[in-house]
């Protein structure tokens, strides 16, 4: 799914990398807890998440994130931005959808659930 | 060889050493998945440190077939290896978790992605965290 049509139907705001909008995005995990993101994910993946704090971004960086949508209003300080701007070279997006919905949307139009295992068999 | 400092109570430059390390391993042409491996581990047991001990060093070695990260601390020590290493289980405080840590699965996940993890600790001196990472 392309990241212009992504925004458009979770009425999002592309916060950063532009750029990227005609790119597609297959794969995707929704968390708050980046130490579930840390353990649990597989390879490269769209992140969805409500966690605003600066580690997003370094948690980003480790896992090679492919993009971040920052949801139910959650913004972002523009210190995180920044820090993401520098460091980061991928699209930031924010929604007032909660995850649930934004979460729903990616999957009715087949954004597939990222590699990933449970908890339990870590 | 390269060592980093901790600083406890950092957490916006945890992982700065992540950077340096990751470019480290791709430019001498190590595959993807093995460098996500090290890094996800050495930030788990970074993080550690930032959440729990005043100050620490993170040591990276590469030797022909391995990555060795050691993380030693001088830090209040765990009390009980075993029952920090159960999935779940965490001391984190309520300001490490709402940054989004702290669900006491850094230390499962520091095994997961290592090939072998010892842990030497004395309640009250420190922890020293050795990792491994077979190539």
């Amino acid at each position: 799914m392309k990241l212009s049509e992504i925004v458009k139907l979770i009425d999002g705001v592309i916060l950063a990398g532009e750029e990227k909008s005609n790119e597609d995005f297959t794969s995707a995990y929704s968390a708050d807890l980046l130490s579930d993101v840390l353990a649990l994910t597989k390879g490269h993946t769209l992140l969805i998440t409500g966690t605003v704090s600066p580690q997003v971004i370094k948690v980003s960086e480790i896992l090679g994130i492919t993009a971040v949508i920052f949801i139910r209003g959650k913004m972002p300080s523009g210190e995180v931005l920044e820090a993401a701007k520098k460091k980061l070279d991928i699209p930031l997006i924010f929604t007032k959808k909660t995850m649930f919905e934004t979460s729903g949307i990616l999957y009715q139009n087949n954004v597939k659930p990222c590699e990933n295992m449970p908890a339990d068999e870590v | 060889m390269m060592e980093f400092d901790i600083q406890g109570g950092d957490f916006l430059n945890a992982g700065e050493s992540s950077g340096v390390i990751k470019e480290y391993m791709k430019r001498i042409g190590l595959p993807h998945p093995f460098i996500r491996r090290v890094l996800i581990a050495a930030y788990e047991a970074e993080l550690n440190v930032v959440a729990h001990a005043q100050k620490g060093t993170l040591h990276f070695t590469m030797e022909e077939q391995r990555v060795i990260i050691t993380v030693k601390d001088t830090g209040p020590g765990i009390p009980d290896v075993e029952r920090a290493m159960q999935k779940g289980f965490s001391t984190a405080s309520s300001e490490v978790r709402e940054m989004g840590f702290g669900a006491g699965m850094g230390l499962p996940n520091m095994k997961q992605n290592s090939d072998t993890l010892t842990i030497n600790t004395e309640v009250g001196k420190g922890t020293e965290v050795i990792m491994e990472f077979m190539l």
